[in-house]
């Protein structure tokens, strides 16, 4: 069994670092649906893949990746949304992890918005 | 849904959303009986009688985003379709308790999928929970307790990505010396 040292050793070095995570308001947050739509459509694949390409991209100090319930668009899940300071929210629609990864790389790293996977840049008319 | 671990999430969902400090899930399969039985119990705001009575109807939703809640319909519909058996308790101020019975060796039980996968996106994602899951393989059993965790880590948050870390290997580490690997 793993044992409870290993947290403890954890903590003592994390008490020592100072937050490097800046103030909220200058944060990126990236968004993920995660109600039954969501996870019936693949959320949770495509919330990992975010989650862990931001942290070994080594942007955590200023993208967080978040979930959230219902967005009330079920039928273009799984829906992310990035939301960057001073700018127009971004909705990325029936994404996968493949889709997601490239949104890290061209958009959150790149800054360029991939607008083929967007709602707007969509052709659902 | 595809695996029983993502009913596990959705369901559970309702339970962070019903603002419970404290959420009991429980995971034992167990192959004399026969049985996955999958417990959530939570000390959330609860549900009047009323509201219990509907929330197996797929037309039914506290919601306004959308017209149905599918979530609990789902679950009860993918344990009894296994001759399992589903029931959710609530009282207002109290909490809930939804208690889903699959049969083990029955050709329509879906698998149990990525439970891991499931608890640890619950505890990093909703650090402000408690959450105490018990996962059981026949006579073995292992035990995460997120209170024993917090009271280590001081201020130290689950959504450190060192403590997302040993999050993630202590629910693999441990599956696996419970279940020894079994995929079920």
């Amino acid at each position: 069994m793993k044992s409870l040292e290993e947290l403890k050793a954890i903590r003592e070095k994390m008490q020592g670092q100072v937050s490097l995570r800046g103030e909220d308001h200058d944060n990126t947050r990236v968004v993920v649906g995660m109600a039954t739509c969501g996870i019936a459509s693949g959320a949770r694949p495509v919330l990992n893949t975010l989650a862990t390409l931001v942290q070994e991209k080594g942007l955590t100090g200023k993208i967080a990746v978040t979930q959230t319930g219902c967005i009330g668009l079920c039928q273009y899940e799984p829906i992310v949304e990035v939301m960057e300071p001073g700018k127009t929210k971004v909705t990325y629609i029936k994404m996968n992890s493949e889709k997601a990864a490239e949104v890290v790389e061209r958009h959150l790293v790149g800054g360029h918005i991939v607008e083929a996977y967007t709602l707007s840049g969509a052709d659902i008319k | 849904m595809t695996e029983i671990s993502l009913n596990v999430l959705d369901v559970a969902e309702n339970s962070t959303r019903a603002n419970a400090s404290l959420i009991r899930i429980t995971v034992e399969a167990d192959e004399r009986k026969d049985h996955l039985t999958i417990m959530i119990e939570d000390n959330g705001c609860g549900m009047t009688a009323e509201q219990v009575a509907r929330v197996t109807d797929p037309f039914f939703t506290s919601r306004t985003t959308r017209k149905v809640g599918l979530g609990v319909p789902f679950f009860k519909y993918a344990a009894e379709s296994t001759g399992g058996s589903f029931v959710i308790q609530s009282e207002p101020g109290v909490g809930t308790i939804v208690k889903a019975v699959f049969v083990l060796s029955h050709i329509d039980r879906m698998p149990l999928g990525d439970i891991n996968s499931t608890i640890h996106n619950l505890i990093v994602y909703h650090p402000d929970t408690d959450f105490l899951y018990r996962y059981c393989y026949n006579e073995h059993s292992f035990t995460l307790d997120t209170r024993e965790f917090r009271e280590i880590l001081g201020g130290v948050p689950f959504d450190t990505p060192e403590v997302a870390e040993y999050i993630r290997e202590y629910l693999n580490e441990n599956k696996l010396e419970t279940d020894g690997g079994a995929v079920y």
